[in-house]
């Protein structure tokens, strides 16, 4: 029997029993635009494989890891030192959750400057947004989990941090860490977030994500809305081979990354201790941090930090809800005012965090 | 009827508490209280207002007990009748012996405490304080200066005079009043020494009671100053490896000899600080230069001695640094750890040979220290050498992935024509 008899026939099995006609024709008829921004459309696949990465090694520490503020550090060690290969699930792990974030932030930004938020593809980007808050809040969660020096102490100032919203600050930081202070009780939470709570979200969402992807497809930039004859691959096999390549690429980087530069154990945490001098939050976080730090302690009759606080509030908040206050998108016509706003975002967060790396 | 019974019963009830209270209230009569409480005169009411803490009001050790007379009348001239016992104000010089009515009769003090000893007389007789009291000296020490006359607490009470972490400020009363101790001809330095040496900062800095204070080396009851000759036997409480090895050694006989002390040449007395491994060798800092000249065999001695030590110490700084660096690149470090653990109790053991003044001893010592360092290090290379070698076959995994992108470019590549054509 060859190959086409195979496939042919495990294609009648399913049809016979279910309905997945609209499935097929979608996959097949599926087409992906091709032009000079192309290459932008990876990330968003690029994205999505580190995340099963991410689940895939996530479950596998699973196996060893303990949540407790005891064992927590003496696990992740027993994991780095006894484990067959664990070094390298754990490097792995953190390696591929700093580039996830990286990637979401390119397919962040690429599909802002592509303007593909507007109509009709609205919802594909609030739920995009939303994935990016859920990823970085995976990644500040599960930052505390091996209870070294650097990840409870950056807690700490985290936590610290959301403490000083206005209003709810106080409730925020007690629901964050279990209590006043970075304990066992945080560490218990931080986990539950981490491996339950914010993957269970992501995994809803992304659902959502990638079906309004399949239903309306790729959008295309704005600089071909005139063009007359446009280049097209189909999405299979031409595409998804394109991104199982881009998927191999990242494979090979992460495996560089995690063989050469290990993620380290550094220092068990002695929660007594005053906060070491020139703590750091992960770099993803570094440009609000060093935002914060240099902020004004007063700003006329306000206080320097929550304006900060505030303003990256609304700076989220309108980040969620672009498609919607950005009319001229609507129009299908770029806005000089958002384009400038990206650009200064952009410059702002890469300035602020080769700034705080190297204060 | 029944309500009636009820009452009754209640009546009874109160009425025999009421009386007991009443019996009981009559049993501690004490018109000594009574009336010194109600006087304007401070320095007579204020030994009434005794503390709950007092060790003689605990256990019912009245005013009388000490003072003599009458407390059961309120009457001044029976309460107070020499008649009847009553001394009023002991004179200082007869303190030890009022007090050792009960404290040296064992037989009366088992009633309360059968540990307590009860030579504290004998033992006071014999000290510098009671030699001088038998000679007259007003201004020399007797059970009150310590203990306090009134409120007296137990040594284990923080608030009492003779609690550990007290000892040294109550010996400080007299003895680093430089006016008080003039007459004496004895410098009253001691305690700020003290309170700046090892011992000083373990006990009142760390809190560490079983430090050693003035009562240590001078004995409390029996105070009185070590002879330069036994200075060595009161150390050796505590240091007793030292000590022994020092015995042993060629220096027990000459300080003999010479009828110097012994620990205290290097040492000192009160402000003896932290030892360092400065004070080894023939550098600058080096205590053996201050007996033997660079032409003797204890300079030779002297030098190799801390030679060991200084090989010892770097050997176990490379292997900390080298297991340092492993810990935080997260390879195995436990049976490193372990040895170099062994190490440093190799230091502390060489550190303490070195008062055997024999350059081969302290070696031996810390040769161990130098294996175990060594093995640790081997230990942890070994780690990295297999943390490294990840990176060796991992080229066979990128060679993979390498191959498998270039087939799919190649797919890719050929699809695409086949599309365009």
């Amino acid at each position: 029997m060859d190959r086409e008899a195979i496939k042919n026939g495990l294609v009648r099995w399913f049809e016979g029993r279910y309905h997945i006609e609209p499935f097929k024709e979608l996959l097949t008829k599926k087409e992906v635009p091709v032009h000079k921004h192309s290459v932008w459309y990876y990330f968003g696949g690029i994205t999505l494989f580190l995340f099963i990465v991410q689940i895939i090694t996530g479950i596998l520490l699973l196996f060893y890891y303990k949540p407790t503020a005891n064992t927590a550090f003496d696990s992740v060690k027993f994991i780095m030192t006894k484990v067959e290969f664990g070094w390298l699930i754990r490097s792995i792990h953190a390696w591929s959750a700093n580039l996830m974030v990286l990637t979401v932030f390119i397919h962040m930004f690429s599909t802002f400057f592509l303007m593909a938020y507007r109509p009709p593809r609205e919802l594909t980007w609030v739920s995009g947004v939303i994935l990016f808050f859920l990823t970085l809040g995976t990644g500040f969660t599960g930052y505390l989990l091996p209870w070294n020096e650097v990840s409870f102490f950056a807690t700490k100032v985290g936590t610290q941090i959301a403490g000083s919203v206005p209003a709810v600050g106080g409730f925020l930081r007690t629901i964050l860490r279990g209590g006043e202070e970075v304990t066992d009780a945080t560490l218990g939470r931080f986990f539950a977030f981490h491996v339950i709570a914010l993957p269970l979200c992501i995994f809803l969402i992304l659902g959502l994500h990638l079906a309004f992807v399949q239903l309306q497809g790729m959008s295309s930039p704005l600089s071909l809305k005139d063009k007359k004859e446009k280049k097209s691959i189909p999405f299979l096999p031409n595409f998804l081979l394109r991104d199982i390549l881009a998927w191999t690429i990242a494979l090979g980087i992460l495996a560089s990354l995690a063989v050469y530069l290990p993620a380290e154990l550094g220092k068990k945490v002695d929660p007594f201790a005053p906060t070491p001098i020139g703590i750091k939050p992960e770099w993803y976080f570094l440009w609000m941090f060093q935002a914060l730090k240099i902020i004004p302690s007063k700003i006329l009759i306000f206080d320097g930090e929550v304006v900060g606080i505030l303003g990256f509030g609304v700076m989220g908040m309108s980040l969620l809800i672009l498609p919607f206050i950005d009319i001229w998108s609507r129009k299908e016509k770029r806005s000089l005012v958002f384009t400038f706003l990206g650009v200064f975002m952009l410059f702002f967060i890469i300035g602020m965090t080769i700034w705080g790396l190297l204060d | 009827m029944a309500r009636k019974k009820f009452l009754k019963c209640i009546f009874w009830v109160f009425g025999v508490i009421f009386f007991s209270r009443l019996s009981f209230c009559a049993e501690i009569k004490d018109s000594c209280l009574g009336c010194h409480k109600a006087l304007d005169d401070k320095a007579l009411s204020a030994p009434a207002n005794f503390s709950a803490n007092d060790m003689h009001v605990k256990i019912g050790i009245s005013c009388a007990d000490c003072h003599g007379g009458d407390p059961s009348s309120d009457d001044i001239s029976v309460a107070m009748d020499a008649a009847k016992g009553f001394i009023g104000r002991p004179g200082k010089a007869d303190i030890p012996k009022l007090c050792a009515k009960c404290h040296s009769d064992s037989g009366y003090m088992k009633r309360y405490n059968p540990n307590i000893p009860t030579d504290q007389l004998s033992k006071y007789e014999v000290s510098q304080h009671g030699i001088l009291n038998a000679q007259g000296d007003k201004k020399t020490a007797v059970c009150t200066s310590c203990h306090n006359a009134h409120n007296i607490l137990s040594v284990n009470n923080p608030a009492s005079p003779t609690y550990a972490l007290n000892v040294p400020d109550t010996c400080a009363r007299c003895h680093s009043d430089k006016e008080y101790m003039e007459e004496y001809g004895i410098p009253t330095n001691q305690i700020d020494d003290y309170k700046e040496s090892v011992h000083g900062q373990a006990l009142l800095v760390k809190g560490d009671r079983s430090s050693a204070s003035c009562k240590h080396c001078h004995g409390n009851h029996d105070a009185g100053l070590p002879r330069a000759i036994y200075v060595g036997n009161i150390c050796s409480q505590c240091h007793a490896l030292t000590y022994d090895l020092f015995s042993k050694s060629p220096h027990k006989a000459a300080h003999d000899k010479l009828g110097i002390p012994e620990c205290e040449v290097c040492h000192g007395n009160h402000k003896i600080m932290k030892p360092t491994d400065d004070m080894l060798g023939v550098g600058k800092d080096g205590v053996c230069l201050r007996c033997h000249d660079s032409a003797s065999a204890g300079f030779k001695t002297a030098s190799l001695i801390k030679d060991s030590i200084d090989d010892l110490k770097r050997e176990i700084t490379q292997a900390k640094e080298l297991i340092l660096k492993s810990e935080r690149l997260g390879v195995e470090v436990e049976d490193a750890l372990f040895d170099i653990d062994e190490a440093d109790n190799s230091l502390t053991k060489a550190r303490a040979y070195i008062h055997s003044f024999s350059a081969k001893e302290v070696n031996l010592v810390a040769d161990e220290g130098k294996s175990l360092a060594r093995k640790a290090k081997e230990f942890v290379q070994k780690s990295i050498d297999n943390f490294n070698y990840r990176r060796k076959w991992y080229i066979f995994v990128i060679l993979i992935i390498f191959v498998f992108s270039s087939a799919l470019y190649a797919r890719i590549k050929i699809l695409e024509r086949t599309n365009r054509r």
